[in-house]
């Protein structure tokens, strides 16, 4: 249990997806000009995380992993090799899926996460959440945790990213920087400041 | 079977010539005018990360550019065959399967690399530039065009990751590519390296002040102020 709420903490503030390994920048970048676009955005990222990580887990230690697939006389197969191309199959599959469930379902948080939904598809920060499960070797539990932590960790550097951008609008800085320019120094600095958790032991 | 390639060959040296200028025009203005990363704001996702280096950095920005090019020339290749509604999926299926060609060869043969690069050679696949010039460009123009546009764009993510990368590995530890250009005081040289250039916050500050002197070079590409800073009543003054 213990080892399960440093993993959490770990994945939400040391290894932050956003600010520690700069995943899924184009979006953070793109999306962030607004608070209440950017919550939604870190929430489907969360939800969709939250899911493919676990999801892709059990697919690389039952079929892709060397000697998964024993069970079918197939001791020396190493179908590792796969995982790039099993993981975003996952993955745009349940974008797609979860689409459908959401529209049918809670039609209400359909309309309210948009156009991100499909968007995720293409966000490094999901492909990279089940890439960095796969190298770290993590078990099923621990998927769980790291999804989930890697999505509110996500969520809360879009969020205030976001709210840095908002207040900053108004201010008066050199034409060449305005907009994108200064979207990349404030992202140095919110990293620069994540950096110090950076030295906790957990 | 060897005549059949053969005349598809001249075919195709054929087409290239007659496409020349277009072609140098596609190269190049992915470059400096229409850059991947500092105005279309695509494909900064693994670009980051992998600079501290230049050997890393240039490994990284081949397998892009080959990833790029040969991915937009198979996808045009099938456009007008593939249904819209499934692009996204059968797209991505391509990138994936030439992705994992890149990492199989990086592990064969640059095995030290590979490893320094952990996810994000798999990471290409989510690369917006790939996706967005599958999607924007590959889609609507025919093959050989379509490879030479995703050679272009490529060279453009590359320029500006081979210089971000120069900078950091440069004044960040004095060497490039592992020689020492600056010997730093820990080995008796002068220099005494810049710590932060080495953490990866650094890129940020580099690629921002990067588009701020873009943009000063090529106004057009200014953005526009969401709000105006009004003029204060300076000449009345005394109220």
């Amino acid at each position: 249990m213990e080892s399960l709420i440093s993993l959490f903490v770990k994945s939400v503030f040391v290894e932050n997806l956003a600010l520690a390994f700069f995943l899924g920048m184009c979006t953070f970048l793109a999306v962030s000009k607004k608070i209440s676009t950017a919550i939604g955005l870190g929430i489907a990222v969360l939800i969709v995380l939250a899911i493919t990580v676990p999801v892709n887990n059990l697919i690389y230690n039952a079929l892709l992993r060397e000697g998964a697939l024993s069970w079918a006389g197939l001791e020396q197969a190493d179908l590792s090799f796969l995982v790039l191309l099993a993981s975003i199959g996952v993955i745009a599959a349940l974008v797609q899926i979860l689409e459908m469930i959401l529209d049918k379902f809670f039609p209400s948080l359909y309309h309210a996460l948009g156009i991100f939904l499909p968007l995720i598809t293409v966000n490094c920060a999901i492909l990279g959440g089940s890439l960095f499960m796969i190298e770290r070797d993590y078990n099923f539990t621990e998927s769980v945790v790291y999804g989930v932590g890697a999505g509110f960790g996500w969520m809360l550097a879009i969020t205030a990213m976001a709210g840095v951008r908002e207040k900053l609008k108004y201010s008066d800085m050199p034409k060449g920087l305005q907009g994108l320019g200064s979207a990349f120094i404030i992202v140095g600095l919110m990293s620069l400041g994540f950096m110090a958790f950076s030295g906790i032991q957990l | 079977m060897s005549a059949v390639s053969e005349n598809e060959i001249t075919g195709l040296i054929d087409e290239i010539k007659a496409n020349q200028d277009e072609i140098k025009q596609v190269v190049r203005e992915p470059l400096v005018d229409n850059n991947p990363i500092t105005l279309q704001v695509l494909g900064i996702c693994s670009a980051l990360a992998v600079t501290s280096q230049l050997s890393t950095t240039l490994t990284m920005c081949v397998a892009l550019t080959a990833v790029t090019a040969f991915s937009s020339a198979s996808i045009s290749l099938i456009r007008n065959h593939i249904p819209s509604s499934i692009r996204i999926i059968v797209q991505m299926t391509i990138i994936a399967s030439l992705v994992i060609v890149v990492d199989q060869i990086l592990k064969a043969f640059a095995y030290d690399i590979a490893k320094s690069l952990s996810v994000f050679v798999g990471l290409i696949i989510t690369n917006c530039i790939v996706m967005g010039r599958a999607e924007a460009y590959a889609m609507k123009n025919p093959p050989v065009m379509s490879f030479f546009d995703g050679v272009g764009n490529g060279l453009g993510y590359s320029l500006i990751l081979v210089i971000v990368a120069v900078i950091r590995e440069l004044l960040g530890s004095g060497k490039l590519l592992g020689y020492t250009i600056l010997p730093t005081v820990q080995d008796g040289g002068w220099y005494v390296p810049n710590g932060l250039l080495l953490l990866p916050p650094s890129a940020f500050f580099i690629i921002g002040l990067m588009i701020w002197c873009f943009r000063t070079w090529k106004p057009e590409q200014l953005e526009q102020a969401d709000f105006k800073i009004m003029p204060a009543h300076s000449s009345e003054g005394g109220h």
